[in-house]
């Protein structure tokens, strides 16, 4: 059995036939080939597959592709602008915000809702943010000043547009 | 570029990463793959009494389902240990076979038992549902100490004991003889507690076999991609290993959990060439808990003796290392050879013995997890001489600074040739703990400690200092004790005709961003720009071989490798360089990429060497045409960084929560090529050490379950469980590679975890409590402090 689902994917629209038990995430990697959105766990706990939908950062294994029917979703593929990088992928290079980089793009669309909901995070509240994610690399400290980077740079954009 | 080695450059490697072009192992999709679901046992201890797979394979999407007898008929032997540890009574260690599917009986749970291969992920687990396994379960022994008693159930039936070994390292006697006449003896018996590696992306391998040259690919997320290929050829599945590529593309973190040849790689290319087609296994989070090696697991009795003036006179050790269900690949060298060597510690203890029984017990087979050995041996150390200090009422930094080695540099003066075989290469251990003193400003931290504690808060400081054997590790002295592998590592520079280098190296990077130290090397070296530079890992149909990545290896080992390159392609370079400039060789002086005959204007890129060693119309006579040079490098010592870190905690009382305020690591990894890197790495592994102190730790249940094999039950740091780090280095450098360099790896995690545990014990201080076991949960310690009340 397969069922119809109609959404947008990094601005692209896309039209499939899934079978309804399909998770968000392996449609994503394995219908699209968007493979930067990673399968970590198999309860919800690690985060490496945060992706938007609709804006709001979902992890993409908690959720069915069926579900996302409708839906626009963002997934780390689709955060530069063509070759300029956005200011979170900026931060976690500057800042060394990645090791083996397997939990990145799930950091990064986190840290994105974060600093759509709150421009100018203290330390706490990036961490309290971060606590969906596991990441065994870097002990979180270069993701923390990662994000610290890209709020000072987004909101430096914002001043000078 | 010249002055590249000792700067934070950026890494090259994130560009990929950040926007999601990272290759993982699962990423890797091949024409008509199919999908493997592995039945594993869900009890330890079981008989497999039948298995009917009749209904599953009539299932459709199923292409085929294979079981431990369709293996053992296959004549198939089992993945292989690559390390002998032998009895104190010269009997051979015992080495029980470890299938790539049990036909008779599974010893831990997850042991596999049946593989359901179908055109889908989901298919082949559905079809997994439909197998019926008959067990007959039996009674199962997890504890090691326990496991060797009379009446134990046994994982082997014919491994009386469950001993895999016992091994002994030290004098004995004198030992004895030495502790008798201790002033003041300090005791500890712990567990330091069994750890599940975790690295975030689970295991995959692919096994691909192509019938139309005879030839397997293997893609696997391992951290030792040339070493699986030589132990899975040889010594598992009998194919001739020039038949073999194994490919370990990007590798999501692995610390120490991928250096082992796992059965499912063995298993996917058997069954590959079973069926023609690629075949895909991912592991579940669940299945990476039940089969990734799990680490540490000891169950320690230590007694550290001092004389009248506070100096270690003596160390006596017995520990029970639980090797789970199977030898694993290098299992018993952890335990032994990289535990043992180690309780000199920094200290003139001039008196050690060590014993060590390797026990079976029905659980994952545990092996190297970052550290492996190193943080067991500085936790006992550690925690012992914190100990002695509460009980003998001294500074625990005043009784550490006593008891240092005096400084050495290794050049001048001889390395320090320690009770238990290791000669340290070079060390200056005081200033460590100095500045790591200084930096947390300690006599000021006391004194609010003291005024705290009037007022009902309860801060508690903890100091461990460490040294590590890394740089793993010169062959022949391995080999003497009983490694079954060479331990150097190879490098081929390859100076294409443009100038620009490639350089294909047997380590592995799983996070430690080789393709930027490494080329930040060739760079500064060649005097050219790092861009100019590819760093190639990870496939052996590119790399020559190579001995992988662990042990804080690569940069020591791998990066002296690529000196040698370094150094042939500059030899040679100077010959064509003084050919073209019509000087003598000894007249020519190489810098800023350029060959100048010295006090003249005359010179010649290194690019136009190049292309003349590729167009060699005009050049010197014999010599060969080519700059391509590969390079192995085998160590003439281990390597032996050092650190001091110190923990600040506050503990809640009420709650027994402990909030871990700072954490101070000052280490000393002796020269650095990218100090953004090695910060990197200090910090990730302090983040696992403050996880065993606080948070982790494997249980199982007296039947073998492992209860809690999920992310929602074990428990790992979260970004708000820690604090940002304060690091600081000194410098010694290794006296016995080209660059200095003694590795960074692991030296976190070996430090931070007796800092942590020192720091709460002394919150807890004024409660009269001296000892609690890893992990220090917040329920541990609040039962602690209300039963001591």
């Amino acid at each position: 059995m397969v069922s119809p689902i109609h959404l947008k994917v990094n601005g692209q629209p896309r039209s499939d036939e899934v079978e309804p038990r399909l998770l968000l995430v392996y449609y994503l990697r394995e219908v699209l080939n968007l493979t930067g959105t990673h399968v970590g766990c198999d309860t919800s706990s690690c985060g490496a597959c945060v992706v938007l939908v609709d804006g709001k950062a979902v992890k993409s294994c908690t959720m069915l592709a069926v579900q996302a029917d409708g839906s626009e979703i963002t997934t780390i593929e689709g955060l530069a602008n063509g070759s300029e990088l956005h200011p979170i992928q900026e931060g976690f290079k500057e800042q060394h915000g990645l090791q083996c980089g397997f939990c990145t793009p799930g950091m990064i669309m986190t840290a994105l809702q974060l600093l759509e909901r709150n421009p100018d995070p203290n330390e706490a509240e990036i961490r309290e943010a971060l606590d969906g994610n596991y990441c065994r690399c870097t002990g979180y400290h270069n993701v923390v000043k990662a994000i610290q980077y890209a709020a000072k740079k987004m909101k430096k954009e914002v001043f000078h547009d | 570029m010249t002055n590249m080695i000792g700067k934070p450059v950026k890494r090259v490697e994130d560009k990929r990463f950040i926007s999601g072009k990272g290759r993982y192992t699962d990423d890797i999709v091949l024409p008509g793959m199919l999908h493997a679901h592995i039945i594993r046992s869900h009890y330890a201890h079981a008989k497999i009494l039948g298995i009917d797979t009749d209904q599953a394979e009539k299932m459709e999407g199923v292409v085929a389902i294979f079981t431990g007898k369709d293996i053992a008929e296959a004549g198939i032997n089992g993945v292989p240990c690559g390390w002998q540890v032998d009895f104190k009574n010269g009997e051979t260690m015992k080495e029980p076979p470890h299938p790539l599917l049990v036909a008779a009986k599974a010893r831990y749970m997850g042991d596999a038992v049946a593989v359901v291969i179908a055109e889908s992920k989901a298919l082949a687990k559905d079809a997994a549902e439909m197998v019926m396994v008959d067990y007959e379960p039996l009674d199962a022994i997890v504890d090691a100490a326990m496991a060797v008693e009379d009446g134990a159930p046994l994982v082997h039936e014919d491994i009386p004991g469950n001993m895999a070994f016992d091994w002994e390292l030290g004098d004995r006697e004198k030992t004895n003889q030495t502790m008798a006449k201790a002033h003041h003896t300090t005791t500890l018996e712990f567990v330091n507690q069994r750890l599940i590696p975790n690295a975030i992306e689970p295991r995959c391998a692919i096994g691909d076999y192509d019938s139309t040259n005879d030839k397997y690919t293997l893609y696997t997320s391992s951290q030792n991609p040339h070493l699986i290929r030589l132990l899975m050829c040889a010594f598992v599945l009998g194919i001739p290993e020039h038949k073999v590529r194994v490919v370990s593309p990007d590798v999501g973190g692995g610390f120490g959990s991928k250096i082992f040849h796992y059965t499912e790689e063995a298993l996917m290319t058997w069954c590959s060439k079973q069926l023609g087609k690629p075949i895909k296994w991912t592991a579940e989070r669940s299945e990476s808990f039940m089969t990734d090696c799990h680490g540490r697991d000891h169950v320690t009795k230590a007694q550290m003796g001092f004389d009248e003036n506070g100096k270690i006179i003596g160390l006596r050790v017995k520990t029970f290392a639980n090797l789970g269900a199977y030898l694993s690949t290098f299992a018993p060298c952890v335990p032994t050879y990289l535990h043992g060597t180690l309780l000199q510690g920094l200290y003139t203890t001039t008196a050690i013995h060590v014993d060590v029984t390797g026990v079976f017990t029905h659980t994952t087979p545990v092996d190297a997890y970052r550290g492996a050995g190193r943080p067991e041996a500085t936790y006992l150390l550690e925690r012992l001489i914190d100990k002695a200090a509460l009980e003998m009422k001294v500074d625990p930094a005043a009784l550490r600074f006593k008891n240092f080695i005096p400084p050495f540099d290794g050049i001048n003066e001889p390395g320090f040739q320690t009770e238990v075989a290791l000669q340290y290469d070079s060390g200056n251990y005081a200033p460590v703990l100095k500045r790591a003193m200084e930096m947390v400003d300690y006599e000021a931290l006391r004194e609010e400690q003291a005024s705290g504690r009037n007022n009902g808060k309860l801060i508690g400081i903890g100091i461990s200092t460490y040294i590590e054997a890394c740089g793993i590790a010169p062959s022949a002295v391995v080999g003497s004790l009983g490694a079954r592998a060479g331990l150097y590592e190879s490098a081929q520079v390859r100076v294409q005709p443009t100038g620009k280098v490639s350089v294909y190296v047997g380590s592995h990077a799983h996070g430690q961003g080789h393709e930027t130290t490494f080329a930040q090397i060739v760079a500064d070296k060649f005097g050219i720009a790092m861009e100019d530079v590819e760093i190639v890992h990870g496939d052996s149909e590119s790399v020559a071989f190579g001995m992988g990545t662990y042990g804080s290896r690569s940069l020591a080992v791998g990066g002296s490798a690529i000196m040698k390159g370094i150094e042939k392609v500059l030899e040679k370079g100077a010959k064509i360089a003084a050919h073209k400039l019509e000087a003598s060789e000894n007249d020519l002086e190489f810098a800023e990429g350029k060959w100048t005959v010295k006090g003249t204007d005359k010179s010649i890129s290194f690019g136009d060497v190049a292309l003349t060693a590729y167009v060699p119309h005009n050049y010197p006579e014999g010599l060969e045409p080519g700059m391509d040079f590969a390079s192995f490098y085998d160590p003439a010592n281990f390597t032996y960084p050092f650190g001091a870190h110190i923990a600040v905690v506050e503990v809640d009382k009420e709650t027994g929560k402990v909030d871990l305020k700072r954490f101070i690591a000052c280490d000393d990894v002796g020269n650095v090529i990218n100090p953004m890197i090695v910060d990197g790495q200090i910090h990730g592994g302090v983040a696992q050490g403050i996880g065993q102190a606080l948070f982790e730790g494997a249980i199982y249940d007296e039947s073998g379950q492992l209860v809690n094999g999920s992310y929602m039950d074990y428990t790992m740091p979260r970004a708000d469980d820690l604090p940002l780090f304060e690091t600081d280095r000194t410098v010694t450098p290794c006296p016995h590679n080209p660059l200095g360099v003694k590795g960074a790896g692991e030296a976190g995690t070996i430090g931070s975890a007796p800092a942590v545990v020192n720091a709460v014990m002394d919150a807890l201080a004024p409660f009269g409590i001296k000892d609690l076991e890893m992990p220090l949960t917040p329920e541990k310690v609040w039962n602690a402090i209300h039963n001591n009340q």
